[in-house]
């Protein structure tokens, strides 16, 4: 058990070393270093960088020098919660990120959440009463959901309900509580503006793992110690949610690990679309505006947060299978 | 004469597919005693696993119990037709009243739970205990079954377990609420041939102790000859012979039950001679042959009677058959 | 019965999995679905029947407009509406709209703007208009904001977005395979390296790198540039379900008693690779592809949707769809959703296809 969890700890470190790798290149990629760039957007907007200023900038991030010296002294300083500044903001990258990292981490979470109280009842009711009406319904559902990417699918939302209802659904909070200060009553309008996102995000992965869910439970279904079970006269309900469901959850469990990294991946296009206010809509704009400090930033965030994700998810896993805590002892 | 325990008459069942319908139990007639093992013999295919889910009413779908009844007599005398209970009812007979051992021990423990868990179940459902006294009837029945330190034993994993600790743990888990019939469903076939020993021994011990009236399904003439006072012999969803094992093993009646003893290897056999072996393989349900089933492969087939009318059954003493050669020629 | 089993004992594997194949009925549909658009893809240009590229003012935001199939008099000659310009009363601007009383007639394999099929310098069209004032058109799907008929440019984009998922399949098929057979092959440091790269790999989030990379992309770059950097940028990370494929087969067939067979023959490795283990899992690995292409063409509409993946002047689905984006303009004009149902038709269909191919590639099971 310990060796599994040092095993992926030591991985999620990995891919944190590798996010933080490409996250720099990614800051670094543009043509021209980026106190250049830094130096052209001042003075378009009128205000002057002074020879020395711009020295003292590129001795700072040791420009000039290899990659890895200037990926060092970078992360040296990613590590103390310094992310550099954001060319187009003028202000710290941490400041213009804000609370729209906790934002996008509530939306993905929520969006986890539907996944799974969606997927895992119709899953299995889709395997227990297979080829039943309701199980052609939930398949047609499911392949809706896999063949609409969630932007469409968002878009063709606003469109009715703009059409129909006169209303927009976007944003995260109501008019009056987007600037105001955090407390249980923003934190309430949240939570009341959250599902409709969060089911639009989680709508494929749900796809998915109802089609997964449901192939494992009908494997499952058919072995040998379901018969045991209703051998020992237990009640069918109680068979099938204590045995084979419960088989059937490990490899839904180990996928559910690659949905987090989906959902992080989704909301930001959902985002966009709907405009909420995550690190979504900020990405694609430092993108556009070349404003490598701020991109690289949300990019080392998000990959960050997914590893943290798919730690928890693994822990879930090995919680669930003891097959896995034993034999890796 | 002693009242069975169990009588099972006509027992029917079919498993209804796209292609057609499998008659996989087409009349089988058998009464199990207290205190005696019946063996229920064939090849493989022939019904025996499918009759022994047919009397606790556990077929997998598409499977269904079609016909025949299969009367229990109660403890306190009184007698049910489990084929006419509520599905409620008999769910207070799989385990309190009869209880199954599975072929494969491996397959039949769910890997989710401990072999504890698994067992407390049907105690707990049936017997109405509480945790701790569920736990300690657990670790009895493991100490019964032969299970070296129970109260260990009792929190482990079924993969954990070797083959035959685990067939072990099954009896034990047959055993949890006291049922009067065990069906054992080819106990020992996944066991080496040593561990096949003590678990026969082990189900025959717990017979003399208890006055359990076993079902033994398998395919081993072997095993039966061991093992059983009765046998009723399997051919294509039919008991085509049933009776007493001595009676049967010294004078078979019917063909096939002939060539079934023929097949078994014997010490006394001259050496470097072919063990005979029955002509043709058992065919395809869905094209069950007209008349006897049993007349493409028998030796003594009788042309115009055996392959256009079935043979009924026909009792001769304690004894009955299903064949031509025996009473019932049209 | 026994003449059923018989040519089922003698059948080759491709003919197996055909008839286990033609017995998945959506499957059979979603491909001739997907043939016909890849037909149409072919003959994009063809089809189109105005310059997709071609802006005008005047013919902004178009409805669609039926074409119109016989004549007053009843006889069998195609029209659609023209346009014609009216002034505004209040902005005493010219505004034009359809003239339902002016019949445009339609000319079938006439001349059209340039392009060239299969190297053919050509100007031969599907449909063209016949005597048509300037804005004039075919505008079937109806027009964008500027003034470019929808149905043009979508025939030209399905051919961006079925080839670009073609290409990138291409990619990480290759990717995939090496990497996956070199895991199984070897086994060892080189298959922990390669297993542990496809966790991580499947652990990053996509979209985001995706973004930062083709960010990165220099502005300079033309489209045929553009294009393909964007489909080896969305092949790096698509490439490791393939991979996981082939090194489960490969391992499973490994143990099959007809490679021991082999092997105790004599082969070489090579043949039994090639030979023996490469033959049976071409439908595993076709049936991995039919269900990667989806995954492929939604992270190029995607990408191309939020603007950073193919840049205009290319057209593509997500390109189309980028001018959908705000709510106000879907009001305005809701035939540019039209865009979505290729989209979403082409999804579907190679799902299905892969669902039963996948199901067909075990023709034994």
């Amino acid at each position: 058990m310990i060796a599994f969890v040092t095993r992926r700890l030591l991985l999620g470190l990995l891919t944190t070393w590798l996010i933080s790798v490409l996250s720099f290149a990614i800051i670094q990629l543009p043509p021209g270093d980026f106190v250049d760039a830094y130096i052209a957007q001042l003075a378009s907007s009128g205000s002057a960088v002074s020879a020395e200023e711009a020295r003292s900038l590129r001795e700072l991030y040791g420009l000039g020098q290899p990659f890895y010296v200037q990926y060092g002294k970078w992360i040296a300083r990613v590590v103390v919660g310094d992310f550099g500044e954001s060319m187009e903001w003028r202000r710290p990258v941490i400041e213009v990120i804000g609370d729209r990292i906790w934002l996008t981490l509530a939306l993905s979470f929520a969006a986890l959440i539907v996944t799974w109280t969606l997927a895992l009842p119709i899953g299995i009711y889709s395997a227990v009463r297979q080829y039943s009406f309701a199980d052609y319904i939930f398949t047609f559902f499911g392949f809706i959901g896999i063949a609409v990417p969630n932007f469409l699918l968002a878009l063709v939302i606003m469109y009715f309900a703009f059409t129909m209802l006169g209303a927009s659904v976007g944003g995260l909070f109501s008019a009056e509580m987007t600037l105001a200060p955090w407390g249980w009553e923003k934190a309430w309008d949240l939570i009341k503006h959250l599902p409709l996102p969060a089911v639009i995000l989680a709508l494929a992965g749900t796809a998915q793992l109802v089609r997964i869910m449901r192939a494992n439970l009908l494997d499952e279904l058919r072995k040998p110690y379901v018969v045991t079970a209703r051998a020992k006269g237990l009640s069918e309900m109680r068979t099938v949610l204590k045995y084979p469901v419960r088989a059937a959850l490990n490899p839904f469990a180990s996928n559910l690990a690659y949905q987090f990294p989906q959902l992080i991946s989704g909301g930001i296009i959902i985002s966009i679309v709907l405009g909420l206010p995550t690190v979504g809509p900020l990405l694609v704009k430092s993108l556009v505006a070349k404003d490598m400090f701020l991109a690289g930033t949300i990019v080392l965030l998000l990959g960050v947060l997914t590893v943290i994700g798919t730690f928890i998810s693994d822990l879930v896993l090995m919680w669930v299978e003891p097959r896995l805590r034993h034999q890796l002892d | 004469m002693v009242e069975p325990i169990l009588s099972v008459r006509g027992l029917r069942t079919q498993f209804v597919g796209p292609e057609g319908v499998v008659r996989a139990v087409d009349g089988v007639d058998f009464d199990v005693f207290e205190g005696r093992t019946l063996g229920v013999v064939g090849e493989s295919g022939c019904g025996k696993s499918v009759t022994a889910r047919s009397i606790l009413r556990i077929v997998d779908r598409p499977g269904r119990v079609v016909g025949g009844s299969v009367m229990l007599r109660k403890a306190d005398g009184s007698t049910v037709d489990l084929a006419g209970l509520t599905e409620e009812a008999m769910r207070d007979i799989r385990g309190p009243e009869i209880a199954l051992v599975f072929q494969e021990p491996m397959a039949s423990f769910s890997q989710h739970y401990t072999i504890g868990n698994q067992i407390m179940e049907g105690v707990r459902l049936h017997m109405g205990l509480d945790k701790h006294a569920a736990r300690k009837r657990a670790i009895e029945l493991l100490d019964m079954v032969g299970v070296p330190q129970p109260s260990r034993r009792i929190d482990e994993y079924p993969f954990q377990l070797s083959g035959g600790l685990r067939q072990r743990v099954m009896i034990a888990m047959a055993l949890a609420c006291d049922p009067r019939v065990l069906i054992a469903d080819e106990p020992t076939t996944a066991l080496d041939v040593t561990t096949q020993a003590q678990i026969l021994d082990l189900l025959r011990q717990l017979q003399a102790e208890r006055g359990l009236a076993i079902i033994l399904i398998t395919h081993d003439m072997g095993v039966i000859a061991e093992m059983a006072h009765d046998v009723s012999v399997m051919y294509l969803g039919r008991a085509v012979e049933t009776g007493s094992v001595s009676d049967i093993f010294d004078r078979p009646q019917h063909p096939y039950t002939k060539a079934l003893l023929r097949s078994i290897p014997t010490v006394m056999a001259k050496p470097r001679t072919r063990l005979p072996t029955i002509v043709g393989s058992i065919p395809h349900p869905f094209d069950r042959p007209a008349g006897c089933a049993f007349n493409p492969r028998c030796a003594d087939m009788i042309a115009g009677v055996c392959d256009i009318a079935e043979p009924p059954p026909t009792n001769t003493g304690t004894r009955q058959v299903r064949c031509f050669l025996h009473g019932g020629r049209p | 019965m026994a003449t059923d089993a018989d040519r089922y004992a003698v059948a080759s594997q491709a003919q197996l999995i055909w008839w286990r194949f033609k017995r998945h009925r959506m499957a059979m549909i979603s491909m001739v679905v997907l043939a016909v658009f890849y037909i149409l893809a072919l003959g994009a240009d063809f089809l189109a029947t105005s310059d997709p590229q071609a802006t005008d003012s005047r013919t902004s935001y178009i409805a669609p407009q039926p074409i119109h199939l016989f004549d007053a008099d009843g006889s069998f000659r195609p029209w659609v509406a023209g346009i014609k310009g009216v002034r505004d009363v209040k902005t005493f601007k010219l505004v034009y709209t359809v003239d339902s009383n002016r019949r445009v007639y339609i000319e079938f394999f006439g001349h059209g703007y340039k392009y060239s099929f299969l190297g053919l310098e050509t100007d031969r069209h599907l449909m063209t208009l016949k005597d048509a004032q300037r804005g004039e058109g075919i505008y079937l799907f109806g027009t964008d904001l500027l003034g470019r008929d929808l149905w043009s440019r979508l025939a030209v984009a399905t051919r961006v977005s079925l080839t670009i998922g073609l290409v990138g399949v291409t990619i990480s098929l290759f990717l995939g395979v090496l990497l996956g057979g070199l895991s199984a092959v070897y086994g060892g440091v080189i298959d922990t390296i390669i297993q542990r790269a496809i966790e991580v790999i499947r652990s990053l989030p996509a979209i985001p790198l995706w973004l930062g990379l083709s960010a990165a992309l220099p502005n300079d770059w033309s489209v045929t540039q553009v294009y393909f950097a964007i489909t080896i940028i969305i092949s790096l990370l698509t490439w490791t379900d393939l991979a996981r494929v082939v090194r489960g087969k490969f391992l499973a067939l490994r143990e099959e008693d007809f490679i021991l067979a082999a092997e105790l023959a004599g082969a070489s490795q090579l043949r039994i690779v090639f030979h023996h283990l490469l033959p049976s899992f071409t439908s595993h690995i076709i049936a991995a592809v039919s269900l990667a292409l989806p995954a492929m063409i939604i992270s190029e509409t995607s990408l191309s949707f939020l603007g950073l993946g193919l840049r205009p002047p290319a057209i593509s689905w997500g390109i189309l769809l980028q001018d959908a984006q705000n709510v106000q303009t879907l009001a305005l004009a809701p035939w540019l959703l039209l865009s979505a149902v290729p989209v979403v038709l082409v999804i579907l269909a190679f799902n299905f296809l892969g669902d039963g191919l996948r199901d067909a590639a075990d023709p034994y099971g």
